[in-house]
Formats: structure tokens, C-alpha cells, sequence
């Protein structure tokens, strides 16, 4: 639902960072995204072309990488990997945590840019 | 002309971020205990709100909130009854609260210095999915679920359950009418937020309501510390 939101604060820091390259096109956008952030993808791709429309992104490739929730594990001593978002118990003993490693993460990761003719 | 790729590493809400945690430190400065309250339209969030609003000022705490609606004016109108300074925050359609509203509508709060508050309750949109990846700056989440809701609700907004510091179930009051299975309720509920704080509340009756305002001030003087 606040996905056109996400997508718009997405093109204002690229847009932001391209200060640093003047001249540059945007081919991709890479991003992260947590499993546990209630994003669609879907969504997310869907908006980029309107979102990207009139920006110096217009045209570009959005690449959203999903990375799943590592919990760590107390009893067990070690970082677990969890297969979904419906339970916080470590896959090998049953304990649970709230100590999440990652699964929240909402990043660009990075960019990849056409340098400019005059470079 | 050659590609490259240039790493950014950075949140994409990152100004959210930046302006949240100002907040909190402006928050944690001026003695105030900042709740966001979330839950999906209809659990019960404003009479909620004004039975705990009513309820801390016949203690003598100090207590003021910003409430987040669409289009209407409607809570805010129903909680200044209780007599504690209220702001409305329309977000015309937006589905969440974000950190520069809250910015926005403490700046020119006629009558509220945060310094001179106990407390501050921020009243979200009712939308269980889109609140949880802004940060409002502050310090206590609570997610509330009504009984009428189903139990499996935790387990459908994951997102949201998780990233709570405690947990209300309201209108327990009419429990028994509408079968609601308490176990399997609080069994989900830890299922996603392991050791969650849970309380079960009814503003009609008051039920639960001397647990939460206990949890309330320990939180205040443990938070601020």
C-alpha cells in the first residue's frame, strides 16, 4: 500500500546521489528488502515506471532483492536462518528469539550507472 | 561511455530515519514518554486512548495526543473530551504517519510544550501494514487487536507484531460473545513477538486498564532514565 511512497523516496536519493556523477544515466536500481518489511514486489516494479517518469531514472531497470530473516539463537549459540515470517522459534531446537540479524532491511544497495559523454 | 556500479548502501527511508530519531532525542530531552499506537480501523485505538488519557489525568500525569485520521476530525474531537491538549493529523489518504508529520504538527502546538508533558500518545492511521516501517521517534510501539478481529491476526501482519514493544487486546468486554479463543490469541501473538508485554483491556469496563497505566509509568521512569 505505501509502496508508491517507498518507490518515490527510492528516486529522490538516487536523484540525490547523482549529484556526484554529473552527466550519468541510470541503467538499474538495486535494491534490499527484508522479508519481514510488508512490501510487495510486485508493487513495488509496478510503480517504478510511473514513479521514474520525468527523473534521470526514467527508463531504468528496479532489481529487488529479498533477504531473508537470521534470527540468532541463544540456546543453540548461532545465527538461524527462518524459512518464513510466522514463527520466531530457531529451526533447530524450538527456541524462540527476538533477536532478529536481518529481515528488516528496506536499502538501496547500489546503482549502476552509464558515465556521461563528457567524462 | 562505460557502465559502472556505484554502491549506495543506504535506507531508502532514511530521512524518515534521520528526522525520527531527532525526534526521540527531542523526545528524551524534554522528559516525555512518546507511544505510537497501530491497529486495523475499528479495534478500538480511540476509546482506547480516551479511557487511558482520562484515566492518567485523574492521577495527575500529563498527558497530550496527536492522532493520525484520513480525512475526519472526528477522534481528535472525541478525545480532547477527556481534557487533554489533542492535535489531529489528516493525512488526506496517505496510509501511515510519518516523522515529518509529527515534526510538522508538534511545531506551533498552541498551548503544548513537551517539556511540561508526562506523556504523548500518537494515535496512527488504522492500517496494520504500512505504519510498521515508520519510525515516529518513539520510544514504546504498542499494536493493538480487538477481540472481534480473529486470533490469527498476528500472524497475518507479521511485520507489524514483531516490531511492537507491547500489545493490547481491547473490547474484552464482549469476549465471550463473540467466542474469542484468549489462548490461541496470546499463543500468536508470542508466536511472532516472543515475551511481548500483552494486556487485556476494555475501555468500556475498564478491565486491564490499572495493569497498563502501572506498565506506563515503570515504562516512563525506565525509558527516561
Amino acid at each position: 500500500m505505501h509502496e508508491l511512497s517507498i518507490v518515490s523516496s527510492v528516486v529522490d536519493a538516487v536523484t540525490e546521489s547523482l549529484a556526484a556523477y554529473p552527466g550519468a544515466r541510470v541503467e538499474e536500481v538495486r535494491l534490499r528488502v527484508g522479508a519481514l518489511q510488508s512490501v510487495v514486489v510486485e508493487s513495488l516494479e509496478f510503480c517504478w515506471g510511473i514513479a521514474t517518469e520525468g527523473t534521470p531514472l526514467a527508463g531504468s531497470r528496479l532489481v529487488v532483492k529479498t533477504v531473508p530473516v537470521v534470527m540468532h539463537c541463544a540456546a543453540c549459540a548461532a545465527d538461524v536462518e527462518l524459512e518464513g515470517v510466522q514463527s520466531f522459534r530457531c529451526p533447530q531446537c524450538g527456541q524462540p528469539s527476538n533477536e532478529l540479524r536481518q529481515g528488516r532491511e528496506l536499502e538501496i544497495e547500489s546503482i549502476e550507472i552509464e558515465d556521461g559523454v563528457t567524462n | 561511455m562505460t557502465t559502472r556500479i556505484v554502491e549506495l548502501r543506504q535506507g531508502i527511508l532514511k530521512k524518515n530515519d534521520e528526522l525520527a530519531r531527532g525526534l526521540r532525542g527531542r523526545f528524551t530531552t524534554a522528559g516525555v514518554l512518546v507511544l505510537n499506537l497501530v491497529s486495523s480501523p475499528g479495534t478500538g485505538k480511540t476509546a482506547f486512548l480516551e479511557r487511558t488519557l482520562r484515566e492518567l489525568r485523574a492521577r495527575g500525569s500529563r498527558a497530550a495526543a496527536l492522532v493520525g485520521d484520513l480525512e475526519t476530525d472526528n477522534d481528535a474531537r472525541r478525545l480532547a473530551a477527556s481534557g487533554a491538549p489533542v492535535r489531529q493529523i489528516n493525512t488526506h489518504g496517505i496510509c501511515h504517519l510519518d516523522a515529518e508529520m509529527i515534526d510538522r504538527h508538534l511545531a506551533g502546538w498552541e498551548g503544548v510544550e513537551l517539556g511540561a508533558l508526562d506523556y504523548l500518545f500518537i494515535e496512527n492511521v488504522g492500517n496494520l501494514v504500512c505504519p510498521s516501517s515508520y519510525d515516529l521517534g518513539e520510544k514504546i510501539r504498542v499494536a493493538l487487536l480487538s477481540v472481534t478481529e480473529g486470533e490469527d491476526k498476528p500472524l497475518k501482519y507479521p511485520t507489524l507484531f514483531n516490531s511492537a514493544d507491547a500489545a493490547v487486546i481491547t473490547k474484552m468486554d464482549i469476549a465471550e460473545a463473540v467466542d474469542f479463543n484468549r489462548a490461541t490469541a496470546l499463543g500468536n501473538i508470542r508466536e511472532i513477538r516472543p515475551g511481548i508485554r500483552i494486556f487485556e483491556t476494555s475501555a468500556k469496563t475498564g478491565a486491564g486498564m490499572e495493569e497498563w497505566l502501572k506498565y506506563l509509568a515503570e515504562a516512563r521512569a525506565e525509558k527516561l532514565a
